[in-house]
């Protein structure tokens, strides 16, 4: 055992990964799969605030674009469940953890798309901030996840773009278009600062995640960067970060916000955001109404297996 | 708004396209809710190729009649006595088996169709249909395999595959009637009468059909129709409200 | 074929290679779930073909790759890396030769 547990320490010192059949300590393999599954289930659930839209994308080039962004969020999802499957859990496992509420996601998918803006905001804002978390975590130490984040980081590049054409057409628009986009802001900043989770004082399972290189930056890092890009983004697009107290530090040369009020964060986090019953019942519904579908295609799977062996 | 009836070609593309923007919305709708996650992936992949065929049928449209309205205005701005798909595809989505049931009836009509316009002598509907016809292959492909599974699958699934037959069964003469437009000495070489396609599109779609072990609800003299002459079911109604409402709401924005 | 029966049954993992042009090796993209080897075709093409053109893919069940272990790491491979005979560096040519073709 000593031996193997230098190994992984050797090898996680040495910048290489960490593979499925090597040996890791208990403790690295489970806060991996929370980690990979959160991750794959925000992904999944993420698709419904967006998916909320396809059918009101106001053109046809908004709605094929929106379609095959929310698609790709499919397919991240089961990239991180692959991921995370080669950890000895069962998709099935980890589908059942979400639908019983035993598995967390992103908060920020707890809160309701109310306007066509929201969709803008969702790529500027939310998809801005998943990509500077997912280029670090990239970086992690386990192989599989790894190689996950790297295709998601590759795809994810549009997502964000077209969120923020979508913003910038708003703020050059009609007065009524900037105000939609405004608003928009104003609901979105906020859960979109709390995306990169309690700050690194509170957050419990940092030090051991660092120690293991599954997480390489801090929860406060990344956010500052992403506060420093999107104040600046804001500017451009003329909208007014909704924060009087946000002001630059020019010794740090950065931008520093008020307060995140921690309670609403903790309150969605625990089950009482806006939408957290119905984007948990959508998954369930998706999943348990359909098991029939998945049944017909095992047993004609068998049919024909058995009919093969018979000719 | 009513379209000018007497420009055939126009009318010709904006069928083509309706149909295939009304079926990519309904497939749209199971984005975030289908049985397995690859199989999100899949109809979303189908329903873009769809509102992709849609965009470019559109297109084709608004040059056709000098760009009075482009593809968005008529996607957006019609009302639903303008809209020109067959009826079956506005349906709504229903449970997985009527989708794929409904898909492979479709699948198997477009593609017989876009292989023959492949040659049309006019260059916008061969042009289209040519880029089009291999993803619709693939589409049949995908739905042919999942009416195997779903039809000879479980008992439960065999039912509700032979329900969602019974009911999508009704609407498919509509795809083979050949009216005015079809006949019209303007698109003599444009375009295959629909009606030519019906024999070959039976035995394919019945031969299948029996191979998932589904009987052939019997063929109805009384079958539905009207969504070429805009007479559409109650559903479309409320399909395009939702579709429309943001555009609608704010005319003149742009997105 | 009780729906009972099935219910247990998960459906298998399959890997997908893929090649982008021909003539290229198929490299490893990740996995895919289903329950046939047609269904895992078409989710291999279209969870990873969605961008990229795609000349051909393999698909196999996971269970039916055979991998080296851990622990045969050092008894497996340690021995290759010193075979330098194996490597052109390894060998000394006369002045001038490697050139003659060219400067012909």
């Amino acid at each position: 055992m000593v031996d193997l547990e230098l190994t992984f320490e050797k090898n996680l010192s040495i910048g290489q990964k960490i593979e499925p059949r090597d040996w890791m300590p208990e403790n690295y393999r489970k806060q991996l799969i929370r980690l990979i599954s959160q991750h794959a289930h925000s992904e999944i659930v993420g698709m419904l605030p967006e998916g909320n839209w396809i059918t009101r994308a106001p053109s046809l080039r908004r709605k094929i674009a929106l379609l095959a962004k929310v698609q790709d969020e499919a397919g991240h999802g089961l990239y991180l469940y692959c991921a995370a499957e080669t950890l000895g859990i069962s998709r099935e496992e980890m589908f059942d953890q979400l639908h019983t509420k035993k598995a967390k996601y992103s908060s920020i998918f707890n809160y309701p798309t109310l306007t066509w803006a929201d969709i803008g905001m969702i790529g500027w804002l939310v998809d801005g901030a998943a990509i500077i978390n997912q280029t670090t975590m990239a970086k992690c130490s386990y192989g599989p996840y790894s190689r996950g984040l790297l295709r998601i980081c590759k795809e994810e590049n549009f997502h964000k773009i077209q969120g923020m054409e979508i913003v910038g057409i708003l703020c050059s628009g009609t007065n009524e278009q900037k105000e939609m986009a405004q608003e928009s802001l104003n609901r979105w900043w906020w859960p979109s600062l709390m995306m990169f989770g309690p700050h690194d004082t509170n957050s419990p399972n940092s030090s051991d995640l660092m120690k293991w290189k599954i997480k390489i930056k801090s929860n406060d890092e990344l956010r500052q960067r992403f506060v420093d890009m999107t104040v600046e983004q804001a500017k451009v697009f003329g909208l007014t970060i909704p924060d009087p107290e946000l002001k630059f530090n020019t010794e740090t040369r950065s931008w520093e916000t008020g307060e995140i009020n921690w309670d609403e964060f903790y309150s969605v986090i625990n089950g009482n955001g806006l939408c957290n019953n119905e984007r948990i019942s959508a998954r369930r519904s998706a999943y348990e109404d359909n098991s029939w579908v998945r049944d017909a295609a095992t047993s004609y799977k068998i049919k024909k297996n058995k009919k093969a062996e018979a000719a | 708004m009513h379209l000018k009836n007497d420009n055939s070609l126009f009318e010709y593309l904006v069928r083509l396209g309706d149909d295939r923007l009304i079926l990519g919305h309904r497939l749209s709708e199971w984005c975030g809710h289908a049985p397995i996650l690859e199989e999100d992936i899949a109809l979303a992949n189908i329903a873009q190729d769809c509102i992709g065929h849609a965009t470019h049928f559109l297109n084709a449209a608004s040059e056709v009649e000098n760009k009075i309205k482009t593809a968005d205005e008529l996607t957006y701005f019609r009302d639903a006595i303008d809209y020109k798909n067959l009826l079956i595809m506005e349906l709504p989505k229903g449970d997985f088996a009527f989708t794929i049931v409904r898909q492979f009836l479709v699948d198997s009509f477009t593609f017989l169709l876009y292989e023959k316009l492949q040659n049309s002598g006019n260059k916008f509907i061969s042009d289209i249909t040519t880029k089009a016809l291999k993803e619709v292959q693939y589409h049949l492909r995908h739905s042919s395999q999942w009416v195997l599974r779903l039809g000879d699958g479980t008992e439960l699934s065999h039912e509700k595959t032979q329900n969602a037959l019974n009911i999508l069964w009704l609407y498919t003469n509509e795809m083979f009637e050949s009216d005015e437009i079809e006949n019209s000495p303007s698109l003599k070489n444009f375009i295959t009468k629909s009606s030519d396609l019906e024999s070959e599109w039976e035995n394919k779609v019945i031969s299948h059909l029996q191979n998932a072990t589904l009987k052939i609800p019997e063929m109805q003299t009384n079958y539905l129709s009207g969504g070429r002459r805009g007479i559409h079911t109650e559903h479309l109604g409320h399909l395009l409200s939702e579709m429309q409402i943001v555009a609608r709401t704010y005319p003149g924005a742009k997105w | 074929m009780s729906t009972e029966q099935n219910k247990n049954e998960q459906w298998e993992i399959w890997e997908v290679f893929l090649q982008e042009k021909s003539g290229e090796p198929h490299s490893h993209a990740g996995s895919v779930r289903a329950a046939d080897k047609e269904m895992a075709l078409q989710n291999a093409r279209d969870v990873y073909g969605r961008r990229d053109t795609i000349n051909n893919i393999w698909i196999v069940k996971t269970k039916d790759i055979t991998a080296t272990n851990i622990e045969d790491k050092t008894s497996f491979f340690d021995s290759t890396d010193d075979k330098v005979y194996r490597h052109p560096q390894f060998y000394k040519l006369p002045d001038g030769i490697k050139d003659a073709f060219k400067k012909r």
